[in-house]
């Protein structure tokens, strides 16, 4: 898509591009290609030497089996946020969708969650699940259930989970809401006339038609749980318990400001920066031809 | 509403009640816990009505902060979100607008070459150039300062993209018409353009407001003096391990003070708010 009536001058639109690309030349691209360099490059340990060592980066990240089982916990971590978080904000916005009474009023209760922050959630919910402290704990204790998410890894990731998906559903909720009002209601008429019921509808009428929205979401969502609960986890578990809960964000972050190891860290940044390519491409792919059912 | 079905309906409405309930709980025990004294909370099981120390302890972070972890007044930390929160979606838009401007009203050279450039950033977030980023900036000598704080982050490739789809709807006969009569790009963008685009600006200062204020990884690390930290980083700062040491009800305080800005944001906005997510995402 162009424009027919264009402007003419030599300099001003340089003159206006200049600072988005400054910004960008300076902040991003900079910072990107020297990730991409250092992981060539090894470094000795007291960093007075640095040597170009080809792909031995590569070699020894995706030999190492800390890494390994960081890939496997991100991938159990997002598929559980993407999937619990789209289920609950589903049924929720089917349920909105069918009020007519109360409808703002329940659509502004929903929507606060997306303002938190995400360390914010993820101190709210440390809090509630506090092992000593924590009221829900003292429930989970009384029907018999031992809690402390500091020492057990099932426990640390039920709670980070927790407090992503609380922080998410109101994101989905908003979305699925739109899409669910967008489906023609000639359909679900026509469907009800031959005898349908409200289930039967959902499932072959209503869920087919949302599945844009849903493939959608799942892409967000995947992202969400890979780079943005980076502030959830660092607020609550920081990985532990023994790197139970360690997406690979956080441990670029660990590995890099932590531990000071720059060739292992920025290794880890280019993979990630490969993965979030795959994903931009996946999403840009669904909005040029939309997923049909 | 194609049939009269009651049940279903109170069904829904059930459905909501439960999950608002769920939704608000935290927030509820947040509130609570920020209204108690610490020897309160630590009383197994916390008492979960207000008690009535909500005055001391909100005046207490504000001034003072707390008195282990971070020390900082809160109120500080709270005016360091607040420039986050505005500068960034203030610089955002008008270096948006602008690029936005160049790309779809002039044809020049390399200029599909910049909107790639633009385009490329959004595959970088900060997150995976972390280390790296934090190098030019320390080689700047931008840490612990606003600068350091919000000019990385107002390059935004969503930004112009927002802009470029909406000038594109814009008809060509007002451009023509311009041009016609005489009026120079600048003032053709500053009459016409910027008029018109009042409404995505406002959706997009809603999503780019709560954007800054929320704002982690990136004061995290720049920021190492406490004058300089954001309200979200202060309350991660005041959890001292072990929960006992930890001073909750300061920190509930702290927390209820750091989600209200946002929240209000999105609940008096919500019409601006809907549109600006619905948009900045397509």
């Amino acid at each position: 898509m162009e424009k027919r009536v264009v402007f003419r001058s030599a300099w001003l639109p340089y003159a206006l591009v200049a600072p988005q690309l400054a910004i960008t030349l300076v902040f991003f691209f900079w910072p990107a290609g020297q990730a991409v360099w250092f992981s060539f490059l090894q470094q000795d340990a007291f960093g007075l030497n640095t040597e170009f060592v080809g792909l031995q980066n590569f070699e020894q990240l995706f030999g190492d089996e800390h890494y390994l089982k960081s890939f496997k916990i991100t991938a159990v971590f997002s598929a559980l946020v993407a999937f619990s978080g789209i289920a609950i904000s589903l049924v929720l916005a089917t349920a909105a969708d069918r009020v007519i009474r109360g409808a703002l009023a329940y659509k502004t209760l929903l929507i606060w969650p997306y303002a938190v922050a995400p360390a914010v959630a993820g101190v709210l919910w440390a809090f509630l699940f506090a092992p000593s402290v924590g009221i829900i704990t003292f429930v989970l204790t009384k029907v018999g259930v031992q809690w402390n998410w500091v020492l057990q890894e099932d426990q640390a990731m039920t709670l980070v989970v927790i407090a992503s998906v609380w922080k998410q559903i109101s994101y989905n909720f908003l979305f699925f809401l739109a899409g669910l009002q967008s489906v023609p209601k000639s359909l679900i008429e026509a469907a009800a006339i031959d005898g349908a019921g409200p289930l039967r509808r959902f499932w072959t009428i209503v869920f087919p038609l949302l599945s844009p929205t849903t493939f959608f979401l799942l892409v967000v969502n995947i992202v969400y749980a890979f780079f943005e609960t980076f502030g959830v986890i660092d607020a609550t578990t920081q990985g532990g318990p023994a790197g139970a809960t360690q997406i690979l964000v956080y441990k670029v972050y660990h590995d890099g400001v932590k531990s000071a190891d720059l060739g292992g860290s920025s290794t880890q940044s280019v993979v990630l920066m490969v993965i979030v390519i795959a994903l931009t491409v996946a999403q840009f792919r669904f909005i040029e031809r939309k997923v049909q059912y | 509403m194609v049939e009269n079905r009651p049940l279903l309906t109170l069904w829904s409405h059930a459905v909501l009640i439960v999950g608002i309930a769920l939704v608000a709980f935290p927030l509820y025990i947040t509130f609570v816990a920020s209204t108690h004294t610490l020897e309160e909370i630590l009383k197994v099981p916390m008492p979960l009505l207000p008690g009535p120390h909500l005055w001391e302890n909100y005046s207490q972070v504000l001034a003072s902060g707390t008195t282990r972890g971070a020390t900082a007044p809160v109120g500080q930390m709270m005016i360091n979100s607040l420039v986050m929160a505005l500068v960034i979606p203030l610089g955002k838009m008008a270096i948006s607008v602008i690029s936005a401007f160049a790309i779809v009203y002039f044809r020049f050279p390399l200029r599909n070459f910049f909107f790639w450039m633009i385009f490329v950033t959004l595959m970088l977030p900060v997150e995976v150039r972390i280390i790296p980023t934090f190098k030019v900036i320390a080689d700047l000598g931008m840490l612990n300062s606003y600068a350091g704080l919000t000019i990385p982050l107002i390059a935004s490739a969503t930004a112009t993209f927002l802009f470029r789809q909406f000038f594109m709807t814009i008809p060509d006969e007002l451009a023509e018409a311009a041009r016609v009569d005489g009026a120079s790009p600048m003032r053709f963008f500053m009459d016409v353009l910027l008029p018109l685009s009042k409404t995505t600006m406002a959706a997009l200062f809603v999503i780019q407001f709560i954007y800054g204020w929320n704002q982690y990884l990136w004061p995290l690390l720049i920021t190492t003096d406490e004058s300089m930290y954001t309200s979200v980083i202060g309350i991660k700062r005041m959890i001292v391990g072990g929960d006992a040491l930890t001073e909750w009800h300061l920190v509930m305080a702290t927390a209820i003070l750091a989600m209200l800005p946002p929240a209000l944001v999105v609940m008096l906005m919500q019409k601006w708010f809907v549109k600006g997510l619905v948009e900045t995402e397509k």
